[in-house]
């Protein structure tokens, strides 16, 4: 999957779960300063995206995901490891 | 006017008859029923397939983020606050944060939330479980919602007294502001737990009526046909004030919180001691903190369920506490039963008539149960001159509450 479906799948499930506008999700921005995500709304995020691409993001891994491309990274090794 | 006073500056309430206090009032006095049929699948397997559903989805008039996090208990209670606080003019006032208190009360908190979430869990595990579980069920998450939306520091509490909920969190508002702990207070009650688990615990109690093929004439207390309570929902909440607080800004007064009385009836957990002798120290106490007598008072709203013991022992009560002269309404008979909001919604309907010296009618009373030897509004609203009302809220555990409501 390309890092740009990646970042449109997080853009829908951040819609979704906490509000934010697509247009303002990009791969520098992060989730809890610049897209006003809460901790409570991040593990919506992770427990959605782990559903929506088919990978398992544990907890200990999801204090390294500062930012939206940090996330596509993660998801994107990921899912080449399957 | 003396530091004791308190009076209710405003309203705001969304039940089966609507979703504010005017289209709520307008149903009363038309004596329109707010029951109907249950349409949803999970009820065809139920005995009781009747409720009294919210005439408006609150989350409508939420944010849609904000509503997701809420249950519906905490919803109804953000939309009922959020209008009585308009209805009091502070939208426009600074309110000393620290000098405003809420008590908003459930009688079975989150309950829809819990079982939706146990669903997820059953059939996919521990992890998609909603961050939001906890806060969606707490019990004092509907009053810790209200306390946030207006920043009140001096206190959020959540009784709970089950179906005498909403009144006892009104006499608890009255207390926070006699004892001089606030000057403004938002307190009321609420409920939403219409789902088939509290519908068939209710129904194996044999509480709640089952009269399917006729729903809007299935709440009918006093009636000599009655076969139980129905289940609805909805949210009540009024504005407190000290009287010299309201009148430093000039507010309106809608009626004046004279007095309260709480007792416990120390007999069962869901029957009513069949004589009222709690409830009757209820209203004796009530009338006496307002410094009245008992011919003072002209109307009892009553709690009057459509429960077979349940209405009867009040009318016992009323006259034993009050006498035969006060004239009875049962709000119940179109509202159904809001459980938590109950006390409060019918203490809203107890200050209006007070405010506008009118009595709603009561509903589906055709063959009088002969233990009924009080005067009851049927047919027409009653028009009279009323200085002086009480609002009855009993509940499961025994509990009773009387809120004393005079003119302003």
């Amino acid at each position: 999957m390309a890092r740009e479906e990646i970042v449109e799948g997080l853009a829908e499930i951040l819609e979704e779960v906490a509000g934010v506008n697509p247009e303002d999700v990009a791969e520098e921005k992060s989730f809890t300063e610049e897209l006003d995500v809460d901790s409570l709304s991040m593990v919506e995020v992770v427990v959605a995206a782990e559903e929506k691409f088919g990978v398992k993001i544990p907890d200990d891994e999801v204090q390294n995901l500062r930012t939206v491309g940090d996330a596509v990274s993660f998801i994107e090794k990921a899912q080449a490891a399957l | 006017m003396s530091s004791a006073d308190v009076v209710v500056t405003g309203l705001g309430a969304t039940t089966p008859l609507g979703g504010d206090v005017a289209s709520t009032w307008a149903g009363l006095l038309a004596g329109r029923s707010g029951v109907g049929p249950l349409t949803q699948d999970w009820a065809a397997q139920l005995t009781v397939r009747i409720a009294a559903q919210l005439a408006e989805d609150p989350a409508g008039k939420l944010d849609r983020i904000k509503a997701r996090r809420m249950d519906r208990s905490e919803q109804v209670a953000v939309v009922a606050s959020r209008e009585a606080w308009t209805d009091a003019g502070l939208d426009d006032v600074e309110v000393d944060r620290g000098r405003l208190g809420v008590v908003v009360g459930s009688g079975i908190g989150g309950a829809t939330t819990l079982l939706a979430q146990d669903d997820i869990l059953e059939a996919h595990g521990p992890r998609k479980v909603s961050p939001h579980t906890i806060p969606m069920l707490m019990p004092n998450g509907p009053a810790a919602w209200v306390g946030l939306t207006f920043g009140a520091q001096a206190g959020v509490h959540a009784p709970t007294s089950a179906c005498a909920t909403g009144a006892e969190a009104i006499a608890w508002g009255l207390d926070m502001i006699r004892s001089g702990r606030a000057d403004v207070v938002v307190a009321g009650g609420v409920e939403a737990v219409i789902h088939p688990l509290p519908m068939a615990g209710f129904g194996s109690m044999r509480a709640m009526s089952i009269r399917n093929d006729e729903p809007e004439r299935a709440s009918r207390p006093w009636d000599a046909g009655r076969d139980g309570f129905v289940l609805g929902e909805g949210a009540g909440v009024v504005i407190l004030e000290r009287a010299e607080h309201a009148a430093a800004r000039g507010a309106k007064v809608y009626a004046r919180l004279s007095g309260s009385g709480m007792t416990s009836d120390g007999y069962d957990i869901v029957q009513p001691d069949p004589e009222g002798v709690g409830q009757a120290r209820a209203m004796t106490q009530a009338i006496k903190e307002a410094g009245l007598t008992r011919k003072d008072i002209g109307h009892v709203n009553a709690h009057a369920t459509s429960t077979p013991v349940g209405d009867i022992a009040e009318v016992k009560s009323i006259e034993a506490a009050v006498g035969s002269h006060p004239v009875l309404t049962a709000p119940k008979s179109m509202l159904g039963h809001l459980l938590g909001a109950a006390g409060a919604v019918e203490s809203i309907v107890t200050i209006l008539s007070v405010h506008h010296q009118l009595i709603p009618p009561t509903i589906n009373l055709e063959v009088p149960d002969p233990g009924l030897t009080l005067e009851v509004v049927t047919g027409e609203p009653r028009k009279m001159h009323l200085d002086a009302a009480l609002n009855n809220s009993f509940g499961f555990g025994g509990h009773n509450v009387a809120l004393l409501f005079t003119r302003a």
